[in-house]
């Protein structure tokens, strides 16, 4: 029984019990609502709630939890000389789950009955040829011993998921049952069905607890895992990036964060002065029909992808820099460089500072621009001398956000910046930065469990590290400011 | 007690140091203008750039000829066994094209004498075999009749009026030279090459390395579609329910005070730690399919609750409390003030705040990197749900892919690729601003 | 009275310092003030009063230019400082305003130190040669606000956090330390509880030795007490203009004696 099947059977049950549970309701009191405690309906939401809820809960719990369980299993049985040269445990899974997939389309098929599979060897038939048949590639042979394995990873799939979906049924039912015994015209069904509800609603709530914490034990599980194979004093301090393939890898951050500075920095240089004297142009000087145009126009900077700057960067700004800047000048021939990133990133943050610079602008109250003019200052005297430095808390947390940005940033620097690591002042120089090489080293063809991989997730929790601490003073530094002026 | 005197001059006379201060502002006012055309300019270059790059790929040189299907060549059992007739690999179908092409050069009058007849066939993209053997295969009756067949021309011939080829560089190119250059000129003149609209650019599946002339944007299109439905089924209830719970229930402690703070700050994590999260969770840790929408979705989703939140209960709070204090005088129970009233009143700024989320969701892309939806797919995803578990593209990530590749053919394709996700980004934002006006209430 | 005393005191050796003729003032197409004529004289506390939204504190803006800040807002007809119009072409408000200043409704200190509140007119004016200059332009403003006692040990205090009475002499010490000729007051005391009220209108009595003094005020009380002359408006329009004990005794109008004795406003 398929997950679809079983979510509409289990919907089923939960709309049938909503209408049982409130005809139930209505004729234990002869059709008079009145005398109910609650609204008819409520009773429904009650037998609804009780049915969907926990089935609903176990199924997904369930789906997560059951290919740990099979993995760990079938994994046993998979004898160490099964694999092969250059492959690894994870490929062989991956080649048991294709082969369970083959013979169940070759049985759907009919071209193999139950009863053959048992008896079926594979020195006897061409397996690999019969999998091609039916869609399934396999890249080697199937050795018996895989094979095995298979055919139980098979087994035990079928089991799971008929016991899934007994169990998933039963708890629909148990549930509809249960919720439709208990409708009494005393009952408080709102009461209960309001309470369930907002249990959800915490539940829901939850999830972006959920994902912090996910996030950091993700981060966290594998950097421990790495600085086990690497020492992290050399993490931390070499001062080179040079990842090799055979091991003696040089895993400095050093070149990494110094790239993500520079280029931060540069794009921080375009983006903070343009942003806020765009900010400052349109809240205290634009007439309202030049605001009206004006703002939107910036904000469609904002609304674009940032794959789109990272092409933009690729095909235009980089070959324009190096064509007809760094090389007759002769500071440089790559068209990938801090510059060109960090050029495009400042384009790409204008808005970014801007809206916000906007926002802390509209917030500084309008009497003390009335003061100021009524002192005889100027429009400009008022903005540097009253207005700034009233906004100047919110404009350094829109500051420090725009930096957080552009520190996690991966498309304009990995199309942009370039991927070589390198400590250099010159910024017409191709640099990488940490976002590049977390992309390289988890997209690359290394295998997981080494440290030229597992490094990604060192930098990851680097990075994350930096732009928590970042958003964090900047999300404190504006609170307080609103507070100020609320 | 004698108020500070300074020498008063006629107010009709602006003094020197007014003078200067007006100088003053007028230089600020300038920086500010300079600073708002400087973001107006950038973006036109940006538009610009993308747009001239990009539109060409809309458009593909196609070969329009007439094959006639031999019958013994591709069928060679008689059967019309579909079968059998699988076995029939491209190459079989590349010499009919090959022959029908030297019989219409030939028809036509055009003499490719000074070119060999393997650099005639080049002409031809690569992917036209494949093109032929799919018509034959879905209609085996075909076969021993003449078709009328429009392929795809080889990228360089493609490039070549488009203006990316030239004579100068097919002479420096191994895979072109100036004679079939030359060549194709002539078919273009007597009507066996024509230059149109490229519906496979939008319809087709991905191409390898080497016929960017038929690749296409099919499967990332379909790809990001299936994300953003799950992204949109998932993210909706969850994100109002956080909001609800967040602005209308949550007591005032520590613990709420956390989940905000928690919650502002995942909205301005980077995508891309998202991106591992998905693949420590999702992939390694659940073993969930690697490309597969299902987990660029969950990845998605996760990205984009923040996004939803924090505009949704903006939304909220901004229902003026006497709405809230009306109901609830009324007898009714505060979760049928909120469900009743309060939602739906907040509901347009819910919806606004979720399109935008999901627009932003759907050009995220370096988070779609790491959990493997780089990989070359040229396989259609079946259909929902199951379809959600088979590995897929997405339409950002494909441009990337296409930048990745050497031939100049694919910056063009990227190019395209974008201005689709640009018209897809203009329509749903679009949504968003009809629906802001439309319903936006001032209290 | 004690009022009226002081009135024809003050009366006797006054000049017109601010000429208002014909002045129509537009908010788009709302025709907000309607043909005001009113001589405004120096050293002379004159008061504006009348029942809400009825232009007082419209023509009170237009006396610095303050409207110009206004989007959509239009001023007609003449008003001159010292026989020049303000609003000729060649004026520039920002020097205009320098020579009168304003005082508004609700405190509105910079969220800056008590001094550079006070030094913030003469900096941007460039009044002061030097920081000693400054300082003492700082303490006499202060002094003249009657505020010096009370925080001159703590100037570099920010402003935001004086009390409201405070922050309001704070606000009269910002206006005087420019060296206005003629001092706007909207409304000065209506935010403030009765003690900082009295303390306010007695600074104001004490102010008209040095400025012209013009109050908007809401409380016909406030008006008798601290003003010699007097204005009403009603409806945009200027209904009587005369010594404050004439307006409150024996009004001419019957506008004028409606609104002070309460039927209408």
């Amino acid at each position: 029984m398929s997950v679809g099947i079983i979510t509409l059977i289990v919907l089923a049950i939960a709309v049938g019990g909503f209408f049982i549970g409130r005809a139930r309701a209505m004729s234990l009191v002869g059709g008079d609502a009145r005398k109910l405690h609650s609204l008819p309906g409520y009773y429904g939401q009650l037998v609804l709630i009780f049915a969907a809820v926990p089935a609903f809960a176990a199924l997904i719990l369930w789906l997560l939890v059951q290919p740990m369980v099979i993995e760990a299993r079938i994994g046993a049985l998979i004898a160490p000389e099964s694999i092969a040269e250059g492959s690894t445990r994870d490929l062989v899974m991956s080649d048991v789950r294709r082969i369970a997939n083959g013979i169940d389309q070759l049985v759907a098929q009919q071209v193999l009955s139950e009863a053959d599979l048992r008896t079926l060897s594979t020195e006897q038939s061409d397996l690999r040829s019969r999998m091609a048949d039916v869609g399934v590639a396999l890249g080697s042979d199937v050795v018996q011993n895989v094979f095995e394995a298979a055919k139980e990873y098979r087994r035990i799939s079928i089991f799971a998921r008929m016991a899934m979906a007994a169990v998933v049924l039963l708890l629909a039912v148990t549930g509809a049952v249960f919720a439709f015994r208990r409708i009494l015209p005393d009952f408080r069904a709102r009461n209960v069905s309001e309470a369930s509800f907002k249990v959800l609603l915490i539940a829901a709530s939850f999830v972006a607890v959920l994902t912090t914490v996910g996030i950091v034990l993700s981060l966290a599980f594998e950097t421990v895992h790495f600085f086990r194979l690497y020492p992290a004093k050399d993490f931390f301090f070499s001062l080179t990036w040079n990842p090799q393939f055979r091991g003696g890898s040089d895993l400095g951050i050093a070149p990494l964060l110094w790239g993500t500075l520079y280029v931060s920095f540069v794009a921080l240089v375009v983006s903070v002065p343009v942003g806020l004297f765009a900010a400052i142009f349109l809240a205290e000087y634009a007439s309202k029909p030049v605001r009206s145009a004006a703002k939107p126009a910036i904000e469609v900077l904002a609304g674009i992808p940032t794959i789109v700057y990272g092409l933009f960067a690729l095909v235009t700004v980089g070959p324009v820099l190096r064509d007809y800047f760094a090389a007759p000048l002769g500071i440089g021939s790559s068209s990938s460089s801090v510059m060109t990133a960090g050029l495009v990133m400042g384009i790409m943050l204008i808005p970014f500072v801007s809206s916000l610079s906007d926002d802390v602008i509209n917030a500084v109250p309008q009497s003390l621009r009335d003061g100021s003019y009524a002192l005889g200052a100027t429009r400009s005297e008022t903005v540097r001398r009253v207005i700034l430095p009233a906004a100047l808390p919110g404009i350094v947390g829109a500051i420090l956000l725009a930096t957080s940005r552009a520190i996690g940033e991966t498309m304009i620097v990995v199309m942009g910046a370039g991927a070589a690591a390198r400590l250099s002042l010159d910024p017409f120089e191709a640099m990488t930065t940490i976002t590049v090489k977390i992309v390289s080293q988890l997209t690359g063809d290394t295998e997981f469990g080494s440290p030229e991989t597992l490094v990604a997730f060192a930098l990851g929790l680097t990075l994350f590290v930096i732009t928590l601490a970042l958003n964090v003073v900047a999300l404190v530094v504006v609170r307080r400011y609103r507070e100020q002026y609320e | 007690m004698t108020p500070v005197q300074s020498p008063r001059r006629s107010l009709l006379t602006v003094d020197a140091r007014t003078r200067r201060r007006n100088a003053a502002e007028t230089r600020f006012r300038a920086y500010g203008i300079i600073a708002v055309s400087l973001a107006m300019l950038a973006l036109a270059v940006l538009l610009y750039s993308v747009f001239s790059n990009g539109i060409s790929a809309f458009r593909q040189t196609f070969i329009v000829m007439d094959i006639t299907l031999d019958s013994a060549a591709l069928d060679p059992t008689g059967q019309r066994d579909p079968a059998a007739m699988a076995k029939v690999t491209t190459i079989g179908y590349g010499k009919q094209i090959e022959a029908a092409l030297v019989h219409a050069l030939e028809a036509k009058g055009i003499s490719s004498a000074e070119i060999s007849a393997k650099d005639v066939s080049a002409l031809i993209s690569k992917e036209s075999p494949a093109q032929l053997r799919n018509i034959v295969l879905a209609n085996p009756a075909l076969l021993g009749s003449t078709i009328h067949f429009r392929g795809y021309a080889n990228a360089r011939i493609d490039g070549y009026f488009k203006g990316r080829v030239s004579m100068e560089s097919a002479v420096r190119d191994s895979n072109i030279s100036p004679a079939q250059l030359q060549l194709a000129d002539k078919m273009r003149a007597t009507g066996l090459m024509e230059v149109g609209f490229n519906w496979g650019f939008l319809t087709g599946p991905d191409a390898s390395e080497l016929r960017p002339e038929a690749a296409g944007l099919g499967v990332a299109i379909l790809g990001s579609l299936y994300m953003m439905l799950i992204v949109l089924v998932l993210a909706l209830p969850i994100g109002v329910a956080a909001s609800i719970y967040l602005e209308e229930f949550a007591p005032q402690n520590r613990w709420t005070d956390l989940i905000e703070v928690n919650i502002a700050n995942l909205a301005a994590v980077p995508s891309i730690v998202f991106g591992i999260l998905g693949l420590a969770l999702f992939i390694n840790f659940a073993g969930l399919p690697q490309s597969a929408p299902v987990v660029g979705a969950l990845v998605l989703t996760l990205i984009t609750l923040p996004r939803i939140i924090i505009p949704a209960r903006a939304s909220l709070k901004s229902v003026p409390p006497s709405i809230r204090d009306a109901a609830l005088a009324v007898g009714a129970s505060k979760m049928q003030t909120v469900l009743h009233h309060v939602l739906p009143l907040a509901m347009p700024g819910i919806l606004t705040g979720l399109i935008i989320g999901l627009a932003q969701a759907l050009g995220e892309t370096a988070p779609l990197l790491l959990i493997g939806m780089v990989a070359f797919v040229r396989d259609f995803p079946a259909a929902p749900p199951e379809g959600f578990f088979d590995p897929a593209s997405a339409l950002p990530v494909q441009v990337y892919n296409w930048t990745q590749r050497a031939d100049p053919a694919f910056a063009e394709r990227a190019s395209g690729a974008i201005i689709v996700l640009l018209v897809f980004l203009l329509v749903i934002n679009s949504v968003a601003i009809v629906l802001r006006r439309r319903f936006e209430r001032r209290w | 009275m004690n009022t009226m005393q002081k009135v024809e005191n003050a009366l006797a050796d006054s000049e017109i310092k601010i000429g208002a003729r014909g002045v129509q003032v537009y908010y788009g197409t709302n025709h907000a003030l309607k043909d005001v004529d009113v001589d405004i004289a120096d050293k002379t506390v004159t008061a504006f009063i009348g029942p809400s939204g009825c232009g007082k504190s419209t023509f009170l803006r237009c006396l610095n230019r303050m409207n110009d800040t206004i989007v959509g807002c239009r001023v007609e007809g003449q008003i001159t400082l010292d026989g020049e119009d303000i609003y000729a072409p060649t004026v520039d408000p920002v020097q205009l305003r320098a020579r009168v200043g304003m005082v508004f409704q609700k405190p509105n200190p910079f969220p800056k130190s008590i001094f550079e509140n006070v030094a913030y007119g003469p900096r941007i004016h460039g009044l002061a040669r030097g920081r000693a200059e400054l300082d003492e332009i700082v303490e006499k403003s202060l002094r003249r606000a009657a505020l010096w006692d009370e925080v001159k040990d703590r100037l570099t205090a920010p402003g935001t956090g004086l009390s409201g009475g405070q922050q309001q002499r704070l606000c009269i010490a910002r206006a005087i330390a420019t060296a206005p000729e003629v001092l706007l007051m909207d409304e000065p005391a209506s935010a403030l509880d009765p003690i900082a009220t009295a303390q306010i209108e007695e600074l104001i009595d004490e102010l008209r030795s040095a400025f012209s003094v013009v109050i908007v005020t809401h409380s016909m009380q406030q008006a008798a007490r601290v003003s010699q002359k007097t204005a009403f408006f009603h409806l945009g329009s200027l209904v009587e203009f005369g010594e404050t004990g004439q307006i409150f005794t024996n009004p001419q109008d019957p506008r004028t004696e409606s609104y002070i004795t309460g039927r209408i406003g």
